[in-house]
């Protein structure tokens, strides 16, 4: 019998082998997580999950039965040490040598740590799976001190949800800017205030030199002051899990190297999600993304390309975050952008900023304001009067000027 | 446990039965009915989950919220019973619900 052994079952690797069924295969499937979960929903730790919304059930994609019903061998708690690529088997942790047909890597990302003195003490905490969140989840008591280092959108999201739970909130960012690296001024600008609004101190321009306490931290240490903390939460990025298809030769360079059909250096070992350094036509480069969509967009054009129906990928990357009462969702990316056309007014809290690059529409920030993020996702790489866009009482669609 | 029926935009139908609670969204995707993507997990973020629920039945499954009626305003196929099926909570009420899939998702 044919086997496909998915390595990673995150939101990647389970829609992988959702979507081989779904489209027929038969083949045998063996799903490979190293954590003791089925695959769940990542971005709910840092939303939701967080603030005791959501229920434990729910934060899982499928019902406990699914991959029974549906012929999936679930391997959990287990690791795949290495591949040989050369004759097509697998290696567990536990010494156990698989064969494959087809083998797809999702494996994911970690987060980025942070090396500095005390950063092994308890308290400190990462934000990436579903045990990090439980337990950042029973410390994060009204009254207690969180100091969160890097105001990215994990970062952020996180402030959101503690501030709101009555948690002292300092976040520490390095640059001179919260987001610098994901958005543009403005939007920095508004998600400062916003912090701010609830009582989230930010201290920007400030780099963490090190951690204090003697078994649980007490304090960080930034060059020109220290923050008392009762407990800690990096968020400064994170990293592709590329070591295992480094070892067995897999080309890569920032993430997994794929072509348009999500195959890798060899022609039966797929890569997909966050690990994946793939071709996008609609941008007209490569690159890895860090997000849901993209994830399972990816996952569905291997199982495509697995039962041989020869799917390409070409989607518009898009993400959210939620933070306190406001929904922003993006479309591309602002960076592309070299021109700016807000839509809608700021202070009511309700408005979008597209971004044009020669007239055609690159990226669009939309917060709640759901309709020009839909109007992005759709009409992404058209050309825009960029006056007109700028008057809401314009419906976005009467604003193309390549019709 | 309620029935729920899926038509495909082909005409094919499937018929399953659901625990109470979930969503019809939750109830598709853990069967693997084809037409529902659901790209979000559930969060009203995306609009991959559309259906056009049976007319009959509109009265009782109710008209989209804000933020749904926003995602799907754009939506070319959008109809007068066009629902994100994230957002539709499955009860005894609904027992015996059709729902029609649309040929694409956006």
């Amino acid at each position: 019998m044919n086997r496909i052994i998915i390595v990673g079952a995150g939101q990647a690797g389970g829609q992988v082998a959702a979507s081989l069924r779904q489209q027929g295969c038969k083949d045998e499937i063996l799903l490979f997580g190293d954590e003791p979960y089925p695959p769940y929903q990542r971005p709910l730790l840092s939303k939701q999950y967080l603030s005791s919304e959501e229920e434990r059930d729910r934060i899982f994609l499928r019902a406990d039965t699914f991959y029974q019903d549906h012929n999936i061998s679930l391997r959990l708690n287990d690791r795949i040490k290495t591949i040989d690529a050369a004759v097509n088997t697998v290696t567990t942790a536990s010494g156990e040598v698989i064969g494959y047909l087809n083998l797809v890597l999702t494996t994911g990302s970690r987060p980025r740590t942070l090396q500095v003195p005390g950063s092994d003490l308890k308290g400190i905490h990462y934000l990436r799976t579903l045990d990090d969140a439980n337990a950042i989840k029973s410390e994060m008591l009204p009254g207690k001190k969180l100091v969160i280092i890097g105001g990215g959108y994990i970062g952020l999201e996180v402030a959101s949800v503690a501030a709101a739970a009555g948690v002292s909130v300092v976040v520490v960012e390095t640059e001179e800017r919260i987001l610098k690296r994901v958005t543009t001024e403005a939007m920095s600008r508004f998600y400062h205030q916003l912090h701010s609004e609830r009582g989230v101190e930010i201290c920007l321009n400030t780099t963490v030199s090190g951690f204090t306490g003697s078994e649980s931290v007490a304090g960080v240490l930034c060059a020109d002051k220290r923050l008392d903390a009762d407990m800690v939460i990096v968020g400064i990025g994170i990293m592709p899990n590329i070591e295992l298809a480094k070892n067995a030769g897999i080309v890569c360079d920032n993430g997994i190297i794929t072509n348009e059909f999500s195959q890798t250096s060899f022609a039966n070992i797929y890569a997909a999600g966050d690990c994946a350094n793939h071709p996008n036509p609609l941008l007209g480069r490569r690159l890895r993304l860090e997000s849901v969509p993209n994830a399972m967009e990816q996952a569905k054009v291997v199982a495509a390309n697995i039962v041989g129906k020869g799917k390409s990928y070409a989607a518009v990357p898009w993400f959210w975050s939620d933070q306190y009462e406001h929904k922003l969702q993006m479309v591309g990316f602002s960076a592309d952008g070299e021109q700016q056309v807000l839509r809608g007014d700021l202070l009511t809290r309700q408005f979008a900023i597209f971004y044009l690059h020669s007239g055609r529409l690159v990226a669009v920030d939309a917060v709640n304001s759901p309709v020009d993020f839909m109007a992005g996702r759709q009409l992404y790489g058209r050309r825009f009067d960029p006056g007109r866009l700028a008057d809401q009482k314009n419906a976005i669609k009467d604003c193309l000027t390549d019709e | 446990m309620s029935k729920i029926t899926f038509i495909q935009h082909d005409g094919e139908e499937q018929t399953l039965i659901v625990e109470n609670g979930l969503s019809v969204m939750n109830a598709a995707v853990d069967n693997l009915i084809p037409g529902i993507d659901a790209d979000c997990g559930g969060e009203c973020n995306c609009a991959t989950c559309h259906v056009y629920v049976d007319e009959a039945w509109m009265p009782k499954v109710g008209q989209p919220g804000k933020t749904e009626e926003a995602i799907m305003s754009l939506n070319p196929d959008r109809r007068s019973n066009s629902r994100l099926s994230c957002q539709i909570k499955v009860s005894d009420e609904l027992d015996g619900l059709i729902v029609r899939l649309p040929e694409f998702q956006f």
